[in-house]
């Protein structure tokens, strides 16, 4: 063991916005990538779902046209509400959620950072299969890619709030309904302007308007739901 | 000065004076709606386009007032019971919920029964009716969070934290009408003035007054409940029993 | 500027048992103070109020003279907290595990002395594996290792030597030395007998 018997350096305040974000980030992608269940069943998910409507209700395609922007939505929240629990379950379980807890970063940092590895991890790949799945449900090229914006935008959203939900129910009774009582009822207006993007555009207006209320609900939920989530956090290993 | 602030805020001292304010709200409640209900049923003149009908709005409007001021209160005592970690505070939001979700549902309730004849539907999914709906389901959640935890503690402040995230949904019901162009009326009572009849008026006015002191009363009787649940091992309580 | 911690009237509640009262202490740099009690007294309890983990009902915890509340980045930064659960990553190696707990504190340290320090504590072989197929006391382990490394000024440390077998109670025991000489402090729950004496124990819930 080294010899050396120095007196300890002054502790500086050593924390950052940056580093914290960067760590979790870096540490959550590189735990899913090497444990890939969780990806790939929300993955399957949501292509088993969005493929089970045509067999329910009829392939008949303006039927599929006219019902294919919200059901690909739909299937994309309850995909992306499936991944939610292991956003915090597993940290919390092993001990690393109260490491963080006390880390110097700035709780905010590294709870950004996990939410966007989340999102790496289960709506940007949602995000990027839609239109294969919008093609199975006969939508033009323009609506495909109202559909994808409107994605690209709103999956975002559903992880900050998704973050915030499980945060608040860790270590509660109940589980898997306690978390779709929190979170579905606050996953609506997304899903509402989000489906309308495509929808509209699919009427031939313009997707413009729900795109923009999308993206001022993300930058919204962007600045005002990590802190939230910390204090959830807080609570949750007091 | 101080101390007589927090006087009342100790569950031992607010236990008393709940209980001896809280016939007086449901007495008040009973009158004030005695009367409005009067004037809604009798004194207001019949509609000219709906008929009879139209005087569900006696119930209808009130009720969605108070399903919204009774979460902004709650969501007002989560947040004081976050930031001074007071006891009582988060009784208070507990005893709340459990009535701001009845008003919701009379809300939706009476204004699905409205629906039917002026509408021809019962239900449409329109911007405030869905976000009423969701206002319904942010009590539901509020209710099972609080109570999903072995430390009740632990539930106040996890419920406290979640209405003030669920606090967003109240001006998007409140606008709904003004930024969709929906089935749903937009308001005819702001601040300003109204557009209605000045009897329709008071009767709603008389109507939601009453259900603002049941409310009152409610909370009050529940929290004390509630206070008796939580610090029923003090001495304070025990002596109560003998 | 010589660490120093003080704790003035802690009091705190779980559910309707209040578990410790007015509890008062002092530590100053080169001390450690042992914690004992039986179980479900508070050892824990206490510790993670002193860390800031768990909120008190009433009294504040001093660090070099600042309100640990108020200061918190400041407190978070010198110190180093290690409870029941170890933190550890299943997925990631013990080196990736040594490296990820050190980056969150704040610390980048050159592969050069990750390697070093596991080998220290007699991880060197078993360094790159994935941590589930390490062995409990091999994953308490990392700990040691982490506690080499970390330049923090105040432990607080809930049952450091679990899962330890005698070597690694020695290793321990070595480092507690070295800290102590450095002029950090500590605040060790633990009912084993650690080499340098504790300059005061501190009994809950007798």
């Amino acid at each position: 063991m080294s010899a050396a018997v120095a007196p300890l350096p002054a502790a500086e305040t050593c924390g950052s916005f940056p580093a914290g974000f960067a760590w979790a980030f870096a540490r959550d992608v590189k735990l899913a990538v090497r444990h890939p269940g969780e990806t790939l069943l929300v993955v399957a998910f949501f292509v088993l779902v969005a493929s089970l409507f045509p067999l329910g209700v009829g392939a008949e395609p303006q039927l599929l046209q006219r019902i294919g922007p919200g059901v690909i939505w739909v299937c994309a929240l309850l995909a992306a509400f499936l991944s939610l629990p292991s956003m915090f379950a597993y940290d919390y379980a092993d001990g690393s959620l109260e490491q963080m807890a006390l880390s110097p970063h700035p709780m905010v940092a590294w709870a950004s950072g996990k939410i966007a590895a989340h999102w790496a991890a289960s709506g940007l790949p949602l995000t990027v299969l839609s239109p294969l799945l919008g093609l199975q449900y006969g939508l033009d090229g323009a609506t495909l890619a109202a559909l994808a914006a409107a994605l690209l935008l709103g999956t975002p959203v559903l992880s900050l709030l998704g973050a915030a939900c499980t945060a608040l129910a860790l270590g509660a009774r109940g589980g898997g309904m306690l978390l779709a009582l929190l979170a579905l009822p606050l996953f609506v207006p997304v899903l509402v302007f989000g489906a309308g993007a495509a929808e509209a555009q699919a009427a031939g207006l313009s997707a413009a308007p729900h795109l923009s209320i999308l993206g001022a609900g993300l930058i919204l939920a962007a600045m005002g739901l990590p802190p939230a989530v910390c204090a959830a956090v807080r609570i949750a290993v007091d | 000065m101080k101390i007589a602030w927090f006087y009342f805020a100790s569950p031992s001292t607010f236990y008393r004076l709940a209980g001896w304010l809280a016939p007086w709200f449901f007495a008040l409640a009973a009158i004030l709606g005695a009367a409005g209900l009067y004037i809604g049923l009798f004194v207001a003149p019949t509609d000219a386009q709906q008929g009879e009908v139209y005087r569900i709005i006696f119930v209808h409007v009130p009720a969605s007032w108070m399903s919204m001021f009774i979460y902004f209160v709650m969501a007002c005592y989560g947040g004081i019971s976050l930031t001074f970690n007071t006891r009582l505070a988060a009784m208070m939001a507990r005893a709340l919920a459990p009535t701001g979700a009845m008003f919701t549902f009379v809300a939706l309730w009476t204004g699905s029964f409205w629906g039917r004849p002026t509408w021809g539907t019962y239900w449409v999914w329109d911007a405030r009716i869905t976000s009423e709906l969701v206002l319904l389901f942010l009590y539901f959640g509020f209710l099972a969070l609080a109570n999903a935890f072995e430390d009740p503690r632990r539930g106040d402040r996890a419920a406290a934290l979640l209405a003030l995230i669920g606090l967003v949904n109240l001006p998007i019901i409140y606008f709904s009408v003004v930024w969709w162009n929906t089935l749903h009326q937009g308001a005819s009572v702001k601040f300003t003035g109204t557009t209605m009849q000045i009897e329709m008026l008071w009767g709603m006015l008389l109507v939601a007054l009453s259900f603002w002191m049941y409310s009152i009363g409610a909370s009050l009787t529940r929290v004390r409940a509630i206070i008796l649940e939580r610090e029923g091992r003090t001495l304070w309580a025990r002596a109560l029993a003998t | 500027m010589t660490a120093r911690l003080e704790a003035r009237g802690l009091t705190c509640s779980r559910g309707t048992a209040t578990l410790f009262r007015e509890l008062s202490f002092d530590v100053a740099a080169g001390e450690w103070l042992a914690v004992r009690g039986p179980n479900g007294s508070g050892k824990t309890t206490l510790l993670r109020c002193v860390a800031g983990l768990t909120r008190l009902d009433r009294g504040e915890v001093l660090w070099d003279g600042e309100a640990t509340r108020a200061s918190s980045a400041r407190f978070r930064a010198s110190l180093l907290y290690a409870g029941h659960l170890p933190g550890i990553k299943d997925d990631l190696s013990a080196e990736e595990n040594l490296q990820c707990a050190l980056q969150l504190r704040g610390i980048a340290a050159a592969p050069e002395a990750l390697r070093a320090a596991l080998a220290d504590v007699g991880l060197e072989k078993r360094r790159r594996l994935p941590a589930r197929r390490l062995s409990a006391g091999q994953r308490r382990r990392i700990g040691l290792a982490r506690l080499m490394l970390d330049p923090a000024e105040c432990w607080t440390l809930d049952e450091p030597l679990t899962a330890l077998d005698d070597e690694g109670q020695r290793l321990f025991a070595g480092l507690l030395e070295r800290h102590l000489a450095r002029g950090g402090l500590a605040v060790l729950a633990t009912h084993h007998d650690v080499a340098p004496a504790p300059a005061r124990v501190l009994r809950i819930g007798t």
